[in-house]
């Protein structure tokens, strides 16, 4: 289907007051893009030591970095395998169940609430 | 020795307090000469580094390195009423997330029932309509780790959100270009982020076919007249102005017309709040969920910090931002004897219904302690509770803040 001319389209959006415009001018458009290519920081810290460390480990940081689980409030411990159990069902984690209950141990440990 | 941050902010603290003679209250501490910040979360673990090493993104709260989280520092929204790009929140999903993107080989497809499948071309949308407006994104999430009981997710404090001139295309050009067929319901978004594990639910949100041809949902390739930054979604981001910025789709590449209710797991299973105006329930109730959708009224001061002392019986310029929601602000109202009375703020320059007002008050306050209170009301007449709203996710708050000051 050939395109209409913007004009004709502009005028539609115009006619039909949808246009959210600002007093303020508007930026000069946009005429061209450039290709773009970066680097990302690497996240590389491990989980403290601790009994359940080397599952925490081996099982979270494929997805995450640490910082996710180090900056949670503390929980309690069902809220702790609610979340493990997310982790399985809903974003695919591979976690053994013998692994389950070392993250739970180690996560209630250290951010537990009750 | 002053760093830029410094000098701005107490240039502009200086052109806030205006001539009535208003003294000054010091400036908030530079963010960009500290390397941590305590978000002062209840319960604590608030306590978060500030990062520079992100792609174009300066002085950011590290919520998260992978996927990155990214905080904009309140003191940003003090500065300026448009959120400059490198200062604009992050928040990705998956960490999957493509680095390296050929601006020319880069294909926008549209699909499903359509009469006419389209594969856009970056320059075949800059030759298309434009439109042109200021929207604040805000995560849905905004400000969790106010909520309490605590619930997890990302702990942000109040800076998941920011405000861009957006510059893009009508979604419903595009829409209409392809030609919906009969029987289209909904209009599905992905973009080119993917999970890591293969069976894991690819990141996908969702529209009615009415709202995303609403006229005002855009496919957005400019953001303040730039491209935009790679963690903002280059080269192309969708925007919902008015809803929360789950629907706001980074990276997008795909858009799917569905004959059917969207069953993917990002809309039926994830960003879900209890099906009441508030968004509120009491911890274990079982409620009716419902996907999040509008944004609702909040302010919040920018130029003052709690529990700083102030000098008493002086009259101090109390100033910051407000947004109306899915509408503008009618008006913004400040407290200063924790609720018990409230007065007009004045507003600044309206940049347009989906935009941050800037709002600004003289307060004298007598000795002792001060609760300081900054409410909006939308041009809906919807206002901001004083009790907090609570559910699972922490979505959708917008209580009223109050600042514990003391004064002598």
């Amino acid at each position: 289907m050939p395109p209409k001319p913007a004009v004709i389209w502009m005028s539609v959006i115009v006619a039909l007051g949808l246009a959210v415009q600002s007093a303020a001018a508007a930026a000069p458009p946009l005429s061209d893009f450039t290709s773009v290519s970066v680097e990302l920081p690497e996240a590389d810290r491990l989980f403290p030591d601790g009994p359940g460390a080397e599952a925490m480990n081996a099982n979270c940081l494929a997805c995450h970095s640490a910082g996710m689980v180090l900056s949670q409030p503390p929980l309690p411990q069902a809220a702790w395998l609610a979340i493990i159990r997310k982790m399985q069902s809903a974003y695919k984690a591979p976690v053994d169940e013998t692994d389950v209950e070392l993250i739970l141990n180690y996560l209630v440990q250290l951010k537990g609430s009750d | 020795m002053s760093s830029p941050d410094d000098i701005i902010s107490r240039r502009l603290f200086l052109a806030g307090a205006g001539s009535a003679g208003l003294s000054m209250v010091a400036p908030l501490p530079p963010v960009l000469a500290e390397e941590a910040i305590d978000l002062g979360l209840p319960g604590g673990v608030g306590q978060r580094r500030l990062t520079s090493a992100f792609p174009g993104k300066t002085g950011m709260i590290l919520q998260r390195t992978r996927p990155p989280l990214l905080e904009t520092p309140m003191q940003v929204f003090d500065k300026e009423i448009i959120t400059p790009n490198d200062r604009a929140y992050v928040r990705w999903h998956w960490a999957d997330i493509p680095l390296d993107i050929d601006a020319d080989a880069f294909r926008l497809a549209i699909r499903g029932q359509v009469n006419s499948p389209l594969r856009l071309t970056l320059s075949d949308l800059l030759r298309m309509p434009s439109l042109d407006y200021v929207a604040v994104n805000q995560c849905s999430g905004n400000s969790r780790g106010f909520v309490e009981p605590r619930v997890p997710g990302a702990q942000w404090a109040n800076g998941s959100m920011s405000n861009s001139r957006w510059t893009g295309v009508p979604l419903r050009h595009i829409l209409d270009r392809a030609g919906l067929r009969r029987g289209a319901l909904f209009v599905r978004f992905a973009g080119l982020d993917e999970p890591l594990m293969p069976d894991a639910p690819d990141f996908r949100k969702s529209l009615s076919v009415d709202h995303a041809r609403d006229g005002e949902v855009m496919v957005a390739y400019a953001m303040n007249g730039e491209q935009l930054p790679l963690l903002n979604g280059f080269p192309l981001r969708l925007v919902v102005p008015g809803w929360y910025a789950t629907y706001w789709v980074k990276m997008l590449s795909d858009i799917e017309v569905l004959d059917r209710p969207d069953e993917n797991y990002w809309t039926t299973k994830a960003y879900l709040v209890p099906d009441n105006p508030a968004a509120t329930m009491t911890p274990g109730e079982t409620v009716t969920m419902v996907p999040i959708g509008a944004m609702v009224p909040r302010a919040f001061i920018t130029n003052m910090t709690g529990d700083r002392t102030l000098p008493a019986h002086t009259p101090l310029t109390l100033r910051g931002i407000a947004l109306g929601g899915d509408c503008g602000v009618s008006k913004v109202e400040v407290s200063t004897d924790a609720g018990a009375s409230w007065r007009l703020a004045h507003l600044g320059s309206d940049l347009g219904r989906y935009s941050f007002r800037r709002w600004q008050s003289a307060i004298t306050l007598p000795p002792g302690r001060a609760a300081v209170m900054v409410r909006c009301t939308n041009e809906r007449g919807l206002s901001q509770p004083l009790t907090a709203n609570w559910n699972p996710s922490g979505f959708m708050r917008n209580s009223v803040e109050t600042l514990h000051l003391i004064v002598a």
